[in-house]
């Protein structure tokens, strides 16, 4: 079954002639234009969440102290120079929401989901380009109706980004009425666009792939992705139904999770965390494959152990189905579920230390080039390593009673989802931009920019760990309230320090990756010697992507290949003694 | 900045501190070596021109290796773990002489409820102290702990006590503390507007002072009624 079956042909009715600007660029159904456009939706939204991560910071570094440019937000929000607690919980909110839900997902899934899948299994666009461009724009309705929010009386939802219910459930608690239900209602219609997205990459995955592309031909980045798709269908539902039961509850006036009427609080809890935990493998699986593709490129050398890789991603994401109870371990959950809960949990440390052991396995005895997507890459596996090992302390439930809630956790989750999946996604754009635009970006540019995230990235959140090991709560507003925690004023100074120096270090990527649009050097159909079937057309891809789709004859990681003079040797390059994938058996 | 726990002054803190050293251990060993290994190819392995990477796709022995360590690992780690875990927070772990106390929290206070003198909760003779919970020392303690509102955490770090109270529910938390002295409450899951504010004490008596407390607030209750 393999392919060539174009899709749609309406669709593609614009082969022929010329598209207007509107639908080349703006409402295009090419999947390339569709990653690109989510890639600078989602760069914006990274840019707003790790503005208020800053704004965040300097209340807790300078509690006292005035706020610079204070002056800008109403006296709501910032009275007299001093940030206001309910900012402050609004404000934690929406970094996580931002973060989460605009940034790193989308940037994962939407962005590399989208450029990567038709381009590497070589289908000409995805199975369904109109839903595609749907689930775009549905996204960017999601993202007006969660800006909205900010700006109706009462601010923005201050339930924090996990809305436990009942302070999420009406609004006496918070003060929060309007801005709560354009959380829960923007959520919902975020979902739909997931879904759409995922449900079209499946169906790509399955039907489109190229002659030859057998499923253990695939790139980790795509059985990656693929998994991941599968993980959106299964767990983005789930937190849309929950999401609207809450918008009932806020508006209409059922109780599911409002005690006092005979709803279940805790039930919010079992629905959010059993989308939230999947959530977190949507968040870091998409950046294991692509790490996977630039560490074998960067290396020279062969995935070590690919089936070992893949079945790791496949174990993954099953034990992230059953393991979402351990969010709840303090929580008055039936504590023999404990047990159950933490032995699962503390099981993902073993496909993920394969992943991480067979990623050194490729390193090892390699010919490391270290251009600026790998060494991101390496980063990711250096600061994924902490995240998962600072995991295992919350996953054992006795260390769990001390440390849950408090900057521990906040700690590993930032080692996972900004060391792990943010460098990955460094790695990923500076390996992919050339593709992308048709230009490399600044090697030099990326070298700084590199060495400075992850120092100043560690110097950020490395002290984190300790200032949960003192029993410093997550989401308070001032730390200098309680005895205990006044000896960590200086350790917070520190971190909202470098915290501020982090985020500078951006402005040098996002010049780097602005200027690099119009002035970079041109790129060549393949800058960086890969193999992918990405690299076998220009750059950037023409709409349709090939003139005729390639024929596959091996795996995606032939680097150093004894068949060869060169160090890769390209899916798509036919070496005498290959068969055709028909003759072969192996169609797909 | 050090990777220590601050003292721990109840009878189960140094069962799970001893659990976090285990894993410190564990997780630091695992540390060193992916960290040093990642820096030690950088610099071993980087490009030489010339010269081309060994070409192989992996290893079965490896991967067994690496699959079965961390496997036997984890299992330690929870088996260690899970009979801390029942001792502290087990259905019927509180000890059955324990003395009974009611804390239930509200936006942004706790209000600890004592038994006055028949030692039973919800009598006539109960009283509450608003933001003041006053246990013995070497005496087992069961708190009855509720909310009136939102999801609270009680939170005591230095007696590594930690549970949510839910609302709807009644909790069953228990510690013996083991030291005299004054200790924190702090509130740990996010309940609105003033939750960075919603401290409280825990005051450990030696038994004598206990008495004498209990019997002077028993005294000041009743004559307030």
């Amino acid at each position: 079954m393999a392919t060539s079956a174009p899709p749609i042909d309406a669709v593609h009715a614009g082969h022929g002639h010329e598209l207007s600007f509107i639908r080349k660029y703006i409402f295009s159904t090419d999947h390339k234009i569709i990653g690109v456009q989510f890639l600078l939706l989602s760069l914006v939204g990274l840019f707003l969440g790790g503005m208020m991560a800053m704004a965040i910071r300097w209340q807790l570094g300078f509690p006292e102290g005035s706020m610079p440019l204070g002056g800008i937000f109403p006296e709501t929000m910032v009275s007299g120079g001093v940030m206001l607690p309910e900012f402050y919980n609004s404000l934690v909110t929406m970094h996580g929401t931002f973060m989460v839900f605009f940034a790193v997902m989308p940037l994962l899934v939407g962005v590399f989901g989208n450029y990567l899948i038709p381009l590497k299994i070589g289908a000409e666009d995805m199975a369904f380009p109109r839903i595609n461009m749907w689930s775009f724009w549905v996204a960017v309705i999601g993202t007006v109706i969660m800006m909205a929010g900010f700006w109706v009386e009462g601010g923005h939802s201050q339930a924090g980004w996990t809305q436990y219910a009942p302070l999420s459930a009406d609004p006496q608690w918070t003060g929060v009425a309007t801005g709560q239900q354009l959380w829960l209602l923007s959520i919902a219609v975020l979902g739909l666009s997931s879904i759409l997205g995922a449900t079209n990459y499946i169906t790509t995955v399955v039907n489109l792939r190229a002659p030859g592309m057998t499923w253990f031909r695939l790139p980790l980045s795509i059985w990656s992705l693929f998994i991941t798709a599968i993980l959106v269908v299964l767990a983005i539902p789930i937190l849309s139904g929950a999401a609207i039961m809450l918008f009932f509850d806020q508006t209409i006036g059922t109780s599911f999770f409002n005690a006092t009427a005979g709803g279940q609080p805790i039930l919010w809890q079992h629905l959010f965390w059993y989308f939230g935990h999947p959530e977190v493998y949507i968040l870091i699986l998409p950046a294991m494959g692509m790490v996977s593709e630039v560490i074998a490129n960067g290396s020279r050398k062969p995935i070590f152990g690919y089936h070992s890789m893949v079945y790791a991603i496949i174990a993954i994401a099953f034990l992230g189905w059953i393991v979402w109870g351990h969010h709840m371990f303090q929580s008055g959950m039936n504590p023999t579920l404990g047990m159950t809960f933490m032995i699962s949990t503390m099981f993902i440390a073993v496909p993920s230390a394969i992943k991480v052991f067979n990623w050194m396995g490729t390193m090892w005895r390699g010919n490391l080039t270290l251009h600026v997507p790998m060494l991101n890459a390496i980063a990711f596996v250096a600061m994924f390593v902490i995240g998962g090992l600072s995991g295992v302390y919350m996953a054992s439930t006795p260390v769990d009673i001390y440390i849950h809630d408090t900057y521990f956790i906040v700690a590993h989750i930032h080692y996972v989802l900004f060391g792990g999946s943010l460098f990955a996604l460094f790695a990923a754009i500076t390996f992919w931009y050339p593709k992308m635009f048709g230009r490399m970006m600044s090697e030099a540019w990326g070298r700084v920019h590199f060495a400075l995230t992850f120092v100043f990235f560690n110097l950020t959140f490395w002290p984190m760990h300790y200032l949960g090991l003192q029993g410093h709560m997550r989401r308070i507003y001032d730390p200098s309230q309680y005895e205990f925690l006044q000896h960590l004023s200086g350790t917070n100074r520190f971190v909202t320090i470098s915290a501020f120096l982090l985020m500078v270090s951006q402005v040098i990527f996002a010049a780097n990756f602005i200027l690099s649009w119009f002035y970079g050097k041109k790129a060549s159909e393949n800058p960086w010697n890969d193999n992918g079937l990405e690299w076998s057309t220009p750059s950037p891809p023409p709409h349709g992507n090939w003139p005729d789709v390639p024929t596959v004859y091996r795996g995606p990681y032939e680097f150093s290949s004894p068949e060869v003079e060169e160090d890769f040797l390209p899916q798509h390059q036919k070496l005498p003694g290959d068969l055709e994938p028909e003759a072969a058996g192996r169609g797909s | 900045m050090n990777w220590l726990l601050p003292p721990g002054n109840s009878t189960f803190a140094g069962d799970i501190d001893f659990i976090y050293y285990v894993i410190l251990v564990i997780t630091g060993i695992a540390f060193v070596i992916v960290e040093f290994g990642l820096l030690w190819f950088v610099i071993r392995y980087r490009r030489r021109p010339g010269r081309k990477a060994y070409y192989t796709h992996g290893s079965m022995k490896a991967e067994v290796i690496w699959t079965a360590i961390p496997a036997v690992t984890v299992v330690v780690i929870g088996v260690m773990s899970g009979g801390v875990w029942n001792q502290v927070k087990g259905r019927n772990a509180a000890p059955a002489d324990a003395m009974v106390f009611g804390l239930t929290a509200k936006q942004f206070e706790w209000n600890a409820t004592y038994t006055g003198a028949d030692g039973r909760l919800g009598t006539a003779d109960d009283f509450v102290v608003r933001n003041q919970l006053h246990v013995p020392v070497d005496q087992p303690v069961l708190i009855k702990l509720a909310t009136e509102d939102v999801i609270h955490s009680f939170f005591v770090p230095n007696l590594r006590v930690k549970q949510d109270a839910l609302p709807g529910k009644t909790i069953d938390v228990w510690f013996e503390a083991t030291e005299p002295g004054e200790f924190e409450i702090a509130c740990a899951e996010l309940c609105g507007l003033g939750h960075y504010r919603m401290r409280a004490f825990v005051t450990v008596h030696t038994a004598d002072d206990f008495a004498r407390w209990m019997a002077e607030q028993t005294a000041a209750a009743a004559a307030g009624e």
